[in-house]
Parts: C-alpha cells; sequence; structure tokens
C-alpha cells in the first residue's frame, strides 16, 4: 500500500530531522551559555561562533522538519513549542558545560561524530537534506579543528589543564553511546540512501578519538554502561532546565515578536 | 615594575587579506598561547563577516617599529622630492589595486 508507507517515509524523516534540528540547537544553546564567560575575550567569541553555527544548522533543520511534517508548525513553534519529552536530541549534547576542560571534551565527543554523520549526509539521496549537510559539514569542520586543538592543549598542557580535561572525557563517556542508538526509523532512512547507518560509524568515531587523545596524553574511558533514552525522548534532567530558559520568553509572552 | 601578573597571552599582530593578489592589512592584535590558536582567534575575530581570504599572524614582540623621535630624521628628507613620485605616468585602464 503505497499510502500507508508514504505515510512511514513521512514520520521517520521528521523523527530523524528532529533528531539533528535538536543535536544542533541544544549544543548551540549550551554554547551560548558560555557568551560574556569565556576565559579570555578570543575564546568567547570562538564559543559564540560555534554557537551561532549549530542555531543556523538548527534552524534549516528544523524548518525541513516542520515542512515534512506537514501540521505547519515553523522552526520556532518545534523549538520553543516542545517540551523535552518531544526533544529527540542526543543526551551528549544536554550535558552541562562544567569548566572549560569539560566543554571542550563534550565538543569533541560530538564534533568527530558530527563530522562523521554529515559527511556522509552530503550524499544523502533526499536533495535538501544533503544541501543542508553540506553547508554545515563545512562549519563542523572548523568547529572540530577548534576542539581538536583545545584538547592537546589542555590534555598536554600542565597538570591541572590535563587533570580537568580528563574528568570531563570520562564523566561524559557513558554519555556517547546514545550518539549511536538507532530506531526504525533509521533502518527505513539507511534503505532508501537519505541516511548513513550511525551505528555503523561509532568504530570510525572511537579510532579518531583515541589518536587526538592519545596525542593529548589523555586516556580513552574504558567502561562499557551506556545511559540510552533520547530517541525515546528519554533525557537526563538538565534538558528540562536548559528548555526552561531557552523557552522563557515564549511560555511568558506566546506568539510574541518584535 | 607591576607586581600583578599578565594573566593574558602573549599578543599577536593580525594581517588579513581581503582579495586574492591584494596585500595584507593589519587589522587588530589577538591574544594566543600560540601560533595555531593566534590564526584561529584571529579567524573568529576579524573574519567573522566574511571579509577575508587569507590570515596573517606574528608575534608582537617580532614586530620592529620607528619611534616617534624618528619622525624628523626617517620622514621629513623626502618631502621635497616630488619627483618621486609616479604622478608623471600614464596607468592602463585595465590595472586594479595601484
Amino acid at each position: 500500500m503505497p499510502a500507508m508507507s508514504e505515510t512511514s517515509h513521512t514520520k521517520a524523516l521528521f523523527e530523524i530531522l528532529l533528531r539533528l534540528g535538536d543535536n544542533s540547537l541544544v549544543l548551540g544553546h549550551r554554547l551560548s551559555e558560555w557568551c560574556s564567560k569565556g576565559p579570555i575575550l578570543e575564546e568567547d567569541l570562538a564559543l559564540a561562533n560555534i554557537s551561532l553555527d549549530c542555531i543556523g544548522q538548527a534552524r534549516l533543520l528544523l524548518t525541513y522538519a516542520g515542512e515534512t511534517e506537514g501540521k505547519g508548525r515553523s522552526e520556532d513553534d518545534l523549538a520553543y513549542g516542545r517540551l523535552s519529552a518531544d526533544y529527540r536530541n542526543a543526551l551528549l549534547v544536554e550535558m552541562p558545560n562544567g569548566d572549560f576542560g569539560v566543554t571542550i571534551a563534550r565538543q569533541l565527543y560530538y564534533t568527530v561524530f558530527a563530522d562523521l554523520l554529515y559527511s556522509a549526509l552530503r550524499q544523502s539521496t533526499d536533495a535538501q537534506l544533503a544541501g543542508i549537510a553540506a553547508k554545515a559539514h563545512k562549519e563542523i569542520q572548523y568547529h572540530l579543528r577548534h576542539c581538536t586543538e583545545w584538547t592537546l592543549r589542555l590534555g598536554d598542557g600542565t597538570e591541572e589543564s590535563n587533570r580537568r580535561i580528563q574528568k570531563g572525557f570520562d564523566e561524559l563517556w557513558a554519555y556517547t553511546g546514545d550518539l549511536f542508538a538507532t530506531t526504525e526509523a533509521d533502518t527505513q532512512l539507511v534503505q532508501a540512501g537519505i541516511i548513513p547507518d550511525v551505528a555503523a560509524l561509532q568504530a570510525a568515531w572511537k579510532t579518531q578519538i583515541e589518536n587526538i587523545l592519545s596525542q593529548a596524553t589523555l586516556t580513552l574511558p574504558q567502561g562499557t554502561w551506556m545511559q540510552k533514552g533520547s530517541r525515546q525522548g528519554i533525557h537526563t534532567e538538565h534538558l528540562s532546565y536548559l528548555l526552561g530558559e531557552m523557552q522563557s520568553l515564549t511560555r511568558a509572552y506566546p506568539g510574541a515578536s518584535w | 615594575m607591576s607586581s600583578v601578573t599578565d594573566s593574558q597571552w602573549p599578543v599577536w599582530e593580525v594581517f588579513v587579506q581581503t582579495k586574492s593578489g591584494m596585500p595584507h592589512k593589519h587589522c587588530g592584535s589577538v591574544h594566543a598561547p600560540d601560533k595555531e590558536i593566534a590564526l584561529q582567534n584571529a579567524r573568529d575575530v576579524y573574519t567573522r563577516r566574511s571579509e577575508g581570504t587569507n590570515i596573517w599572524v606574528v608575534p608582537a614582540n617580532a614586530i620592529t617599529a620607528s619611534s616617534p623621535e624618528d619622525i624628523g630624521p626617517f620622514f621629513d628628507p623626502s618631502n621635497d622630492k616630488p619627483y618621486r613620485h609616479p604622478t608623471f605616468y600614464e596607468i592602463p585602464e585595465g590595472v586594479k589595486y595601484m
């Protein structure tokens, strides 16, 4: 029944676009929290730039998600009108900033993943998604350079910087498995050539992280237990606080514009 | 002199080339612990609105500058030698960036 499969295809694409868009939006918001609090003016600007890149990606992806869903929801409706259970971002990106070392650790775990994912998405059979991915991937390549350089310097820097960034990598490790979790939507879209199989990216991700950490005289965490749940909308408690702040204006003044 | 330790990193002077073929122009400075981070910081501070195609960063302490007292002996002698100005030549129309 073609009509049925078209509905399920639309639902699958909507789910995946939310996942991609929510990753960028939530990480973008987290990085924006550094604004005016960066360790040095230049780094404050760098983090704000990366944040703006992420929010720009989120806008394109959520707009496309709204069009795909076909219920007239805009990027703003999706960003400001959903609660945490409807968010599909990976747990990793909602984790708090911590100190600069923790932020860079989170940034490296995510960005190596994003680099692999978006590089593959450029070949998507969905032309609109491929176009968004081509633009995003350029930005991500710079983000990767930024957090790689900082990982090397903090890891191979002073005793304190090494201890702090290692703590970041250790604490966030259990949230990395969730990046590679899949659902029925993945199976469907992988078959159609729209997205790569994210689970298959994990080996390359781990090798790349391991290489950077060893160059930085850091240790790859060995834990095997992984926290999961983002694909079902089960998030850590941190996301609802983040959304509470991000959505405060819309909640106080629904439909506000200026 | 000062007992306060400077918590800032070294200063790097930033030169941005706006178009291929144009000279690099000084546009400001950044703090950075080393050259690679200096390049990244320069990119983030000075080329956010697509101002550049290439960036140079130079450690500020590697630049030797003439001092204000030198202004007389350095620059005055050329004031009365207008023949050194290439104003007697016609520049072909196609030449850009002269």
